[in-house]
């Protein structure tokens, strides 16, 4: 192991690490911690100019209870999740499929199309703007959940086709065949030989697509507007302009809006990070 | 063939003897069309509505290489202020967030222990990644505030006075941005390399101990060189991510003050659907000269992948 554990040392460089540890960790979410003491503020700290103290009061339920009934939070919140989960489920569906034909078939123009969808995947996304902003309007999809989702799901595809494809190359190829001797049809050995071993790779793809999607600010903007259709990501921003300088509450709003993600990772943390790490580092 | 195609039992067993020749065209199909659709037509779209004016609406006049001379100050024309800007920047951000690797390869060494509630703190030493980009430049912006802000007290009791703020000031703008973008940007490349360094082998560790390698030589000569697949990806992300930048831009400073802290992808978006009318050719010859310079990076991490692959099997 690298570095050298820690209980080979000696004793003060074990104590002093177990002392660091904390130390370090709130410097390094020294931001977070801030705004949540934040959210918890009354209205009067920031007008006397204490930002950084403690709260004078505790007005969590206060300033929360605004964010969900007085505002439109709720619904942007909503339009979230109706975004993202369509997304999930549609990317995963469609990679499931491309990783299982690229990943067991020899065939020409295998590796063609999967670096075309490597490719197109590191692509900016500035480049597509204008055309996908286009196409949307003229399929009458522009302000609409659906657009961001047919496109969400098309962009996705590139990333976890790469993974998918990784994954399913890993599994024992003798399984495919045993199947084939057998003679079972080749989309039965996709359902019933190999979708059953993708179980973990699903996971890892579910969640992290989930938080690229619940994150992502720039399609938001371009292709919707307005809280019929946006996400939080920006509708935290149409929260913010409602609520110019009324720092506790855009810290409330903004603890609102990230949560949904945290939880995720907290819940599947293994395979978030499995998922992170393209499947190439094992 | 078209007669085996109409008649359903015939099709069947024309199916069935070539099975495992059209099933993985059958999968592809339809992720394939989507892809296109979305993400390969676009980008030859982007080239078309380049040599054009349009406003989104009405009809594109040709105007041939006229936006690429207005953006590059070809010919006899000066180049755009903004895109000098906003090039430079790109630059700035670029070196600048590779530091994240070695940031994160840092951080990594520290929490690569065995002590109780570890495992706690490397999903707390994560959080930053897994919250949206919107959220992170906000909580950055009020840090950054200027008198209120914490950095500024703090700045101010070295006797530091940044006018207008971090972000007010245009000297100091782009920096305070990319120091709130490393912050994810960091504990992703922390993860990789705890990942990377799990799969490390004890047994060459060991060899190098025997050998009296320590500290620093053994990193250099023993660690990294096993976690290149972890550095190869990080450095990837980061790349892109750099490329990318745009949220942090838009939430913190709308690309001010004066402009000063525009990257190509914020100054792409500003031309394309801003206030002062949508200018979409200009925008697109902007994505355009930013896909070209994307594309030098997407070469090599393609060409490097086409490498593993051929070893691989």
């Amino acid at each position: 192991m690298f570095p050298t554990p820690i209980q080979q040392r000696s004793r003060a460089s074990q104590f002093s690490y177990q002392v660091f540890l904390p130390i370090a960790l709130i410097l390094w979410l020294l931001p977070l911690i801030a705004v949540m003491i934040f959210s918890i503020k009354p209205d009067g700290d920031f007008v006397k100019g204490n930002f950084w103290g403690l709260p004078s009061s505790f007005e969590f339920f206060n300033n929360y209870g605004r964010v969900f009934f007085a505002s439109d939070m709720p619904q942007y919140l909503l339009n979230s999740v109706f975004i993202t989960v369509p997304t999930v489920i549609g990317a995963v569906a469609l990679s499931s499929m491309t990783g299982f034909a690229l990943g067991v078939y020899k065939f020409r123009g295998n590796l063609l199309i999967f670096f075309m969808f490597i490719a197109g995947n590191f692509v900016p996304f500035q480049i597509l703007m204008v055309p996908v902003r286009d196409l949307t309007v003229n399929l009458n999809l522009y302000d609409t959940k659906l657009g961001l989702i047919l496109f969400h799901i098309a962009f996705q595809t590139g990333f976890c086709t790469l993974f998918m494809r990784n994954f399913i190359r890993a599994l024992p190829y003798s399984l495919i065949e045993a199947a084939r001797v057998e003679g079972v049809a080749e989309w039965k050995i996709f359902v019933y030989v190999v979708l059953p071993l993708m179980k973990p790779a699903i996971a890892a793809l579910s969640v992290l697509i989930f938080t690229f999607i619940w994150n992502d600010y720039f399609w938001a903007i371009v292709l919707t507007q307005g809280p019929d259709a946006q996400p939080v990501t920006a509708g935290i921003t149409a929260f913010n302009s409602q609520y110019r300088a009324a720092y506790h509450m855009m810290s409330a709003g903004s603890i609102v809006a990230a949560i949904p993600p945290v939880f995720m990772f907290f819940l599947m943390q293994k395979h978030f990070i499995a998922g992170l790490t393209l499947g190439a580092v094992k | 063939m078209s007669s085996a195609l109409t008649e359903p039992s015939k099709f069947k067993s024309w199916y069935r003897k070539n099975d495992i020749a059209i099933t993985p065209w059958l999968f592809l199909l339809p992720a394939v069309l989507f892809f296109a659709t979305y993400v390969i037509v676009p980008i030859g779209q982007s080239f078309w509505i380049s040599f054009h004016m349009w406003d989104g609406l009405g009809e594109k006049t040709f105007v041939g290489m006229d936006n690429y001379e207005r953006l590059l100050g070809l010919g006899d024309q000066k180049m755009d202020r903004k895109f000098e800007t906003s090039f430079w920047n790109n630059i700035k951000w670029l070196l600048l967030y590779l530091l994240a690797i070695p940031m994160g390869l840092f951080i990594a060494l520290f929490l690569n222990q065995t002590v109780t509630g570890i495992r706690l703190y490397k999903s707390l030493f994560f959080f930053p990644f897994v919250i949206s980009q919107v959220v992170v430049g906000l909580v950055f912006s009020w840090f950054y505030l200027p008198n209120d802000g914490l950095f500024d007290v703090i700045m101010s009791w070295f006797g530091v006075d940044i006018r207008g703020g971090v972000l007010g000031n245009p000297k100091t703008a782009t920096y305070g941005i990319i120091a709130a973008g490393l912050w994810p940007q960091t504990a992703y490349c922390m993860i990789l390399y705890l990942t990377g360094l799990n799969s490390v082998d004890p047994e060459q560790v060991e060899a190098g101990r025997l050998d009296g390698a320590k500290g620093f030589r053994m990193l250099w000569y023993v660690i990294l060189p096993q976690l290149r697949p972890a550095t190869f990806i990080a450095f990837v992300v980061t790349i892109i991510g750099a490329l990318r930048s745009f949220d942090f831009i838009a939430v913190m400073t709308n690309g001010g003050p004066f402009g000063s802290t525009r990257v190509l992808s914020f100054f792409m978006f500003e031309e394309s659907l801003s206030e002062f009318g949508f200018r979409m050719g200009y925008g697109a010859a902007i994505a355009v000269v930013l896909f070209f310079i994307m594309l030098g990076f997407i070469a090599y991490f393609l060409y490097q992948m086409w490498r593993d692959e051929k070893e691989g099997r």
